[in-house]
């Protein structure tokens, strides 16, 4: 089991954000939580990459208790975040960006990184054309892109992409779900939060409805897609 | 206006070596604003325990008239004794000003109230430093302290000499100095902030600090990197300044630090290549105006520039929205 997350509890003050929810990512799989907005998704990915503290639960990374281990000692272990909103940084060019991402590895100095580079460039052509830009004068999607190549810098064993669709026109959403299952088939496991129903449960293994802060129904991405509850609630009747 | 006009030369060249001081300064304001969104209101006393560090060694080392290698030895000597005391004086007051605080997710405003008391506090432990020779009956060193309310002097004496011409100018050695090693810090430093891991760590912490914590960016490390950085700068700017102006006391990190601010801020804060233009602008508008309006009038001149320019570029002159500084 690559990620368990057990009984996890995450409040904002006295409002509890998430309650005792529970799940699972193996390693390979692309898994996703779907649910609305202010269901909890965007609580639970900060909480598995350590921007949020737990009220109570645990959280588990390859078997070792991460729980209360700070967010900057997460990538190490291989857990990359492309997060809501994008997050790049926005004074620096895409090069630079993608350069952060691999500013934890250890073997940040080898070849390798240019491999991992060129991969990034491979997924996403538009980055190598634009690498001398500075990201804040890059377009909605430009970043998201960008977002998500700097988190594969990364190397990661686990990729979180927080709402990589948002704000973005249905001929890139498509695009980037594309590029989603790419990367997963190149053998990352990711782990999607999404209010993109339809195109989630389409790439998905599995995945988990979060209603607020809680789960209420889990299974393949199939099987959710196909069933009536979801599809009423979350797919506006058809897929 | 006879006066700027005849002496326009050397009123830029040395408004520029003074400016030069207050870029150095103004950089540690503007690097810890930077990370932490924080005005760090003791780094004028960070300052000013450097020019004691600076006055001391010096001192202590017999210094005196000096010129070619001895000189030399003494400027580096003064130096490193300013930009390590500064340094640890900046890091001591992250760790016992602020980092407690941050810890415990303070609001903003009280850590910017523990900045005013912090500076208070170094200033008066300088302004009241002959005590604790009463307590040990130490009064052999009471020459190192001189009086303590009063100024003290910087005992290198380096003799003027004009080394070369710009139009009408002639231009002295200390100008010489002053301006060539303030600009080859700066010149280090923002290297190091563009080019260097460690440099763009504080740059991911000033543009986006949670994004820079999945990045695997240690954001206390950053802090403490910044305030090293603003502590070594304002040690450097120190010793440039004992240069300029002969002597230094406890209150000396007030005004300047209060031009410095105004130097990071006129660049647009947050903003490292702003602090430096915002400083030489400083220093030579000043000098300007003292010719203009006589040298009471200098302190004036300044703000109200600041104040045009805040109007008309409420960012600063190089600053973008916080968003993009670049810190």
């Amino acid at each position: 089991m690559l990620l368990e997350v057990d009984e996890l509890c995450v409040n904002y003050g006295r409002i509890e954000a998430i309650r005792n929810i529970s799940f699972t990512v193996r390693e390979g799989e692309v898994v996703t939580l779907i649910g609305a907005n202010g269901a909890g998704k965007t609580t639970t990915m900060k909480t598995v990459s350590g921007l949020r503290p737990v009220r109570q639960g645990t959280v588990r990374f390859q078997g070792e208790d991460i729980t209360s281990m700070p967010a900057h000692e997460r990538p190490v272990l291989g857990i990359a975040q492309s997060p809501e909103g994008r997050g790049c940084f926005v004074g620096m060019t895409v090069i630079e960006n993608l350069d952060m991402g691999a500013y934890a590895r250890p073997d940040r100095k080898s070849p390798r990184i240019n491999e991992d580079r060129d991969r990034v460039f491979g997924l996403f052509p538009r980055l190598a054309e634009r690498r001398s830009q500075v990201a804040g004068t890059m377009s909605g999607g430009e970043q998201q892109m960008l977002a998500i190549g700097r988190a594969l810098m990364a190397n990661p064993k686990l990729l979180l992409l927080d709402e990589p669709s948002m704000g973005l026109a249905p001929k890139l959403i498509q695009q980037i779900f594309d590029i989603i299952t790419e990367i997963n088939e190149q053998g990352t496991t990711v782990l999607l939060v999404e209010q993109n129903a339809a195109q989630a449960l389409k790439r998905a293994h599995r995945a988990y409805i979060l209603e607020t802060g809680e789960i209420v129904r889990e299974g393949t991405g199939d099987e959710l897609a196909n069933d009536p509850a979801v599809k009423a609630s979350y797919l506006g009747g058809d897929v | 206006m006879d006066l700027l006009l005849t002496h326009f030369w050397e009123l830029t060249i040395t408004g520029l070596a003074i400016g030069a001081v207050y870029s150095l300064v103004a950089l540690g304001y503007t690097l810890v604003y930077g990370v932490l969104r924080l005005i760090n209101f003791a780094h004028s006393e960070v300052f000013m325990w450097g020019s004691f560090a600076a006055v001391w060694v010096l001192m202590a080392a017999g210094a005196g008239k000096a010129s070619g290698l001895g000189l030399a030895g003494y400027l580096i000597l003064g130096l490193v004794a300013a930009m390590a005391v500064s340094a640890i004086v900046a890091l001591l007051l992250e760790f016992v000003a602020y980092r407690p605080l941050r810890k415990r997710n303070s609001p903003p405003l009280i850590a910017l109230i523990s900045a005013i008391g912090a500076s208070f506090t170094l200033s008066e432990l300088m302004g009241l430093r002959d005590k604790p020779l009463k307590w040990f009956n130490a009064s052999g060193l009471q020459d190192y302290l001189g009086r303590p309310r009063e100024n003290l002097p910087f005992p290198l004496q380096v003799e003027t000499k004009r080394l070369f011409y710009v139009f009408n100018y002639h231009v002295s050695n200390i100008d010489v100095i002053v301006l060539v090693s303030a600009i080859v810090m700066m010149v280090i430093l923002d290297q190091f902030i563009k080019r260097s891991r460690l440099g763009r760590g504080i740059r991911a912490v000033a543009q986006d600090p949670e994004a820079a914590a999945l990045m695997g960016v240690n954001r206390d490390r950053v802090i403490r990197l910044t305030f090293l950085i603003g502590g070594l700068m304002a040690g450097a700017a120190a010793m440039m300044y004992l240069l300029k102006i002969g002597v230094t006391r406890y209150n000396a990190g007030f005004i300047l630090g209060v031009k410095a601010f105004t130097a990071a801020v006129l660049g647009g804060i947050g903003n490292l290549r702003g602090a430096l233009l915002g400083g030489f602008i400083l220093g030579v508008a000043e000098n300007y105006g003292s010719a203009l309006f006589g040298s009471n009038w200098k302190d004036v001149v300044a703000f109200v520039l600041l104040v045009v320019i805040l109007l008309f570029r409420p960012t600063g002159l190089l600053g973008e929205s916080l968003g993009k500084a670049r810190a």
